[in-house]
C-alpha cells in the first residue's frame, strides 16, 4: 500500500510539466504582484483624489503637492509592511489549514527570530568581525539563523503545549496559545536583560550600503527630492519574495508539500493513506517557525532596536492579513498581508496629513487594521481569496 | 471503573476514614470554629506585615473555602463568613493597613472575574478584550469628577462626589451599552475569531484612551486622569459615638473594603440568580453546542448579547468603584496583560463555576500583589546576607511568566480548573472512565435546551 502510494506521487512529479510547475511556484506570486500594483494604484488614485479635494483647506502647504511628494515612499513602505505581514501570516495560515487552531504564540516566535538575529549581530561585533563580514554573507547567516531557531522552537512548542490537547475543545489548545505567548515574552526578556542585549536591543549590522535612488521627483521651483529605497528594505522585499517562491515550491511541488495539502483536507483520510499526521504537523509548525523567524530577522535588522513585546502586533496584524486573505490559503495569506500592508502605511502617512496632525496616524493605523478584521469577518468571513465553507455540524 | 467504585463505596484510606470522621455529627463546626478562632486570633494579635502574616492572610482566605465546602448549615456558614468578614477582617485592616488593599483589590477582582465567567465560563464566549469595558467605566466616572469634563461640555464643573453613587448604576448602563455595542458585530463569529476580534477590540479602546486628547481633550492621554473624585464618607458619626478615631485614609480603605464586598455579594447573588434561570441554562446549551442550540429555538445572538452586556455591565461598574479607589488612571492600566489576568482567574478556579473563579481571583491577586513581592523581598534580603542568589531572579518581575505557565498547565493538566462545575468536567472528561456516564451528559444538554426554549 505505501509503496503504491510511493510511486503514484513520483509518477505524479514526473509527469509534471513545465508549464504548470511555473505556474504553481509562480502563479501565486504573480497575484501577489497584481494586487502589490493595484493597491498601490488604487491607493495611490484616492489620497490624489482627497488631497485634490481638500486642496482648499489648508493655506500653509500644498495639499496636493505634498501627497503626491511623499506617495513613492509611501508605497515603498507599504510593500515592506505588505511583506513582512505576509511572511508571519503564512505561518498562521499553515497551522490554521492543518489544525484549525489559531496560533496565538506566532507572533512570540517572530520576536524570537528577531532576537536571535540581534544576539548574532551581537557576537560578530564583540569579537570584531561585525564590520569586516559581507554584508550579504551577513545577511544570509542570519536569516538561516534565524529561521533555524524559530523553526525548531515552534515545533517544541507544538510538541509540549499544543499535542496533549489536540482533542480538547477548541478553545483549550487556544487558551495555552495565549500562556505560550506570555512565556516566551518574559523568557526572551529575563534571557535577553541578564546577557547584556538590555530590554531594548540594538541590532547591528555592517554596512548594508546606501540607499538606491530610483529617480528624481520634481517639485516646485525647479528643484527635486530623491525617490529613493533604503537597502534594508530592499533587502527585506527581495529576501521576502525569495521566500515566497521556496514556500511555494514546498507546498505545490514536493511530495512533503502534497502530505501538508492532504493533512489540511481531511486529517483522517490522510492518516489512512499512510502519512504520518503528527510529522506532518510538526513539520507544519517548523515551516510556519521559520517564516516567522526570517521575518523577525528582517523586522529586527530594518528597525534596528527591538524589545521582547515587538512581536505581539505585528502578529496579530498578521492575523489580520491571514483572515483578510482567507485563513487556511496560502495564497490569500500574502495577498491579505499586502493588502493591509499597504492600507496602514497610507493611513499612517496621510491622516496626520490630511487632518493638521490633529490624529496621529501612526496610532490609529492599528484601529484601521481591527477595524478592517472586524469588516472582513462580518461582511466576507471567508476573505479576499477563501472559499465559502458551511459549518460542519 | 469497578475498582474506582469499589474505592468510593468503602472508605479504606487514611485520607478517607479523616474525612468521614471529620464531616460527622458536630465535628466540621467544632474543627471550623477552632480555624477561625486560631486565624483569627493570629491575624489581630500579631498584625505586623511579613511572611508569617502573609501565611495566616493565606489561611484567612482559605477559610472562606473550608466554610463554604463544609457540611454544616447555612445559616452557620452565613453567621461565620458574616463574622470574619465584617469583622475580623475590617479590625485587622485598622491594625494593618497593607493587607486590606490587598483584600479590597482581591474582592474587586473576583467581582471583575465573575464578570468575565459570565461571558466566558456560562456562554463560552472567549473575550479577550474584558478590559475595554472595566477601562470604559474608570474613565466615565474619572473625566466626569475631574476638571477634564470642562473639556468635553465647556462651563461643566467637575461632579462632587456625592455623584459616586449614581455613577455606579451608570458605569452598569454604559458597561452593558459598550457590551452590545462591541458584540454586535462580533457575535456571529465562531469562538477562536471571537477571542482574536475582541483582543483587537480591547487594543483599539486603549489606543483611543492613549490618542484622544487631539484634538478634544478627553482622556487627557498618555499622562492619565489624576485626582479623580471619592464619594464623601458619612460613617465618622458612628465612629466617634463608638469613640474610636481614625484616619480619614484609614476610614477610606474601610469604605472601600464594605463598598466591595457588597458589590461583591450582589454580584454572586445576580450571577448565582442568572445561571439557575432559563437565561443561564441557555448559555450552557450554546456553550456545549451551537447548532443543537439553534435547533431548539434558542435565540443566538440574543443569548450571546445578553451575555456580553451582562459581563461587560459588571465590569464598568468595578471601573467607576477603581478610579474612585486609584484616583489616578491612564492607559496602561487597562492592558492586554490585564485581561489574561482576569482570565487566568476564571480558568484557574475553573470556568462556569462561581466559587471556583473567586478562589482564581483571590490566588491569582494574592500571587501577584502580595506572594511574589514578599518573596522578592525576602529573597533580597538573603542575598544581601551572603546566600548566593543570582541578581537578576526577582520573582515580581514574573507576572507574565507566571500567567503564561499557569494557563498551560492549566490546559493540559486540569482544563475544568480548581473547582469545576460539573457539567463542564464531564464535558471535558468525558473520554476517559468516570463515574458519570456519557449518556447523562447528552441527556443534561437536551434537558437544558428544553427548558430554555419551554
Amino acid at each position: 500500500m505505501a509503496v503504491e502510494a510511493t510511486t503514484g506521487s513520483e509518477l505524479l512529479v514526473t509527469r509534471r510539466s513545465f508549464r504548470s510547475f511555473m505556474s504553481e511556484v509562480f502563479g501565486p506570486l504573480l497575484q501577489v504582484f497584481l494586487f502589490v500594483v493595484g493597491s498601490a494604484v488604487v491607493l495611490g488614485g484616492l489620497v490624489i483624489l482627497l488631497a485634490a479635494a481638500l486642496r482648499g483647506t489648508r493655506e500653509d502647504i500644498d495639499l496636493l503637492q505634498g501627497t503626491i511628494t511623499i506617495l513613492p515612499q509611501v508605497i515603498i513602505d507599504g510593500m515592506v509592511r505588505g511583506f513582512l505581514y505576509a511572511t508571519i501570516a503564512l505561518g498562521y495560515t499553515m497551522v490554521y489549514g492543518v489544525l484549525e487552531f489559531i496560533n496565538f504564540a506566532h507572533g512570540e516566535i517572530f520576536m524570537v527570530g528577531a532576537f536571535t538575529g540581534a544576539f548574532f549581530s551581537a557576537a560578530l561585533a564583540s569579537s570584531g568581525m561585525l564590520t569586516t563580514l559581507s554584508p550579504i554573507l551577513f545577511v544570509i547567516a542570519a536569516v538561516l539563523l534565524g529561521m533555524a531557531v524559530s523553526g525548531f522552537l515552534a515545533m517544541s512548542v507544538e510538541r509540549v503545549a499544543y499535542r496533549p490537547l489536540r482533542n480538547a475543545p477548541r478553545l483549550v489548545p487556544l487558551i495555552s496559545a495565549i500562556g505560550v505567548s506570555l512565556v516566551l515574552q518574559d523568557v526572551m526578556r529575563i534571557i535577553a536583560v541578564n546577557t547584556g542585549l538590555g530590554f531594548n536591543a540594538q541590532f547591528r549590522t555592517p554596512d548594508l550600503g546606501q540607499p538606491l535612488i530610483l529617480a528624481q521627483m520634481p517639485i516646485a521651483d525647479g528643484r527635486t527630492i530623491p525617490v529613493s529605497i533604503d537597502s534594508r528594505s530592499m533587502i527585506f522585499i527581495v529576501v521576502a519574495i525569495l521566500m515566497l517562491i521556496g514556500l511555494n515550491y514546498l507546498v505545490n511541488i514536493t511530495k512533503l508539500g502534497t502530505a501538508i495539502r492532504a493533512v489540511a483536507q481531511d486529517r483522517p483520510t490522510a492518516s489512512l493513506m499512510g502519512i504520518d499526521v503528527n510529522r506532518v504537523i510538526a513539520i507544519t509548525f517548523l515551516i510556519g517557525g521559520a517564516l516567522g523567524g526570517a521575518a523577525g530577522i528582517l523586522f529586527g535588522m530594518r528597525v534596528g532596536t527591538i524589545n521582547p513585546y515587538v512581536g505581539f502586533l505585528p502578529g496579530l496584524k498578521a492575523f489580520t492579513a491571514a483572515v483578510l486573505g482567507g485563513i487556511g490559503n496560502i495564497t490569500g495569506a500574502m495577498v491579505g498581508g499586502i493588502v493591509l500592508g499597504f492600507l496602514e502605511a497610507f493611513v499612517a502617512s496621510y491622516l496626520s496629513l490630511f487632518t493638521r496632525g490633529q490624529f496621529s496616524g501612526a496610532s490609529y493605523a492599528d484601529i484601521v487594521a481591527f477595524s478592517i478584521l472586524i469588516l472582513i469577518l462580518i461582511f466576507r468571513p471567508s476573505g479576499l481569496l477563501g472559499e465559502v465553507v458551511t459549518q460542519k455540524v | 471503573m469497578a475498582a474506582d467504585n469499589r474505592q468510593v463505596d468503602q472508605p479504606t484510606s487514611l485520607w478517607a476514614q479523616l474525612r468521614a470522621t471529620a464531616g460527622r455529627g458536630p465535628a466540621p463546626y467544632v474543627l471550623i470554629l477552632a480555624y477561625a478562632a486560631i486565624v483569627s486570633a493570629l491575624l489581630l494579635l500579631n498584625p505586623t506585615t511579613g511572611l508569617g502574616t502573609d501565611m495566616v492572610v493565606v489561611l484567612f482566605l482559605l477559610l472562606m473555602l473550608v466554610i463554604y465546602r463544609a457540611p454544616t448549615m447555612l445559616a452557620f456558614k452565613l453567621t461565620l463568613g458574616t463574622i470574619l468578614l465584617a469583622v475580623v477582617m475590617p479590625v485587622f485592616g485598622v491594625l494593618n493597613p497593607f493587607y486590606i488593599d490587598v483584600v479590597t483589590k482581591a474582592g474587586m477582582f473576583a467581582a471583575l472575574a465573575l464578570g468575565l465567567n459570565v461571558v466566558v465560563g456560562f456562554a463560552g464566549l472567549l473575550d479577550l478584550g474584558y478590559v475595554a469595558f472595566f477601562a470604559v467605566g474608570a474613565y466615565l466616572w474619572g473625566i466626569f469628577s475631574t476638571p477634564q469634563i470642562s473639556n468635553i461640555v465647556p462651563g461643566m464643573e467637575p461632579l462632587h462626589g456625592s455623584w459616586f453613587w449614581l455613577f455606579l448604576a451608570i458605569g452598569l448602563a454604559v458597561g452593558a451599552f459598550f457590551g452590545v455595542l462591541l458584540g454586535l458585530p462580533v457575535l456571529r463569529l465562531r469562538g477562536d475569531y471571537l477571542a482574536i476580534v475582541t483582543l483587537g477590540l480591547g487594543e483599539v479602546i486603549r489606543v483611543l484612551a492613549t490618542n484622544l486628547d487631539r484634538p478634544i481633550n478627553i482622556t487627557n492621554g498618555a499622562q492619565g486622569i489624576k485626582d479623580i473624585g471619592r464619594p464623601p464618607l458619612f460613617v465618622e458619626p458612628v465612629f466617634q459615638a463608638l469613640g474610636i478615631t481614625i484616619s480619614q485614609v484609614q476610614e477610606y480603605r474601610l469604605y472601600f473594603y464594605f463598598l466591595v464586598l457588597l458589590v461583591l455579594a450582589l454580584t454572586v447573588f445576580v450571577v448565582h440568580r442568572l445561571n439557575d434561570s432559563r437565561i443561564g441554562r441557555a448559555w450552557t446549551a450554546i456553550r456545549e453546542d451551537e447548532t443543537a442550540a439553534i435547533a431548539m429555538g434558542i435565540p443566538l445572538v440574543r443569548m450571546k448579547l445578553l451575555a456580553f452586556a451582562v459581563g461587560a455591565s459588571f465590569a464598568g461598574t468595578m471601573g467607576v468603584i477603581f478610579s474612585a479607589l486609584q484616583t489616578f488612571i491612564n492607559p496602561p492600566t487597562f492592558d492586554l496583560l490585564r485581561s489574561i489576568g482576569i482570565l487566568s482567574m476564571v480558568i484557574l478556579g475553573g470556568m462556569g463555576s462561581i466559587p471556583g473563579t473567586m478562589l482564581g481571583a483571590v490566588i491569582v491577586t494574592l500571587l501577584d500583589l502580595q506572594l511574589l513581592p514578599r518573596i522578592a523581598s525576602e529573597l533580597a534580603a538573603l542575598q544581601r546576607r551572603g546566600v548566593p542568589i543570582p541578581s537578576w531572579f526577582d520573582p515580581a518581575q514574573y507576572q507574565r511568566l507566571l500567567f503564561g505557565l499557569l494557563l498551560i498547565i492549566m490546559m493540559i493538566f486540569r482544563p475544568e480548573g480548581l473547582l469545576p462545575e460539573d457539567r463542564r468536567r464531564q464535558e471535558l472528561h468525558h473520554d476517559e472512565p468516570a463515574p458519570a456516564p456519557e449518556s447523562k451528559k447528552v441527556a443534561s444538554v437536551a434537558e437544558s435546551a428544553q427548558s430554555a426554549e419551554g
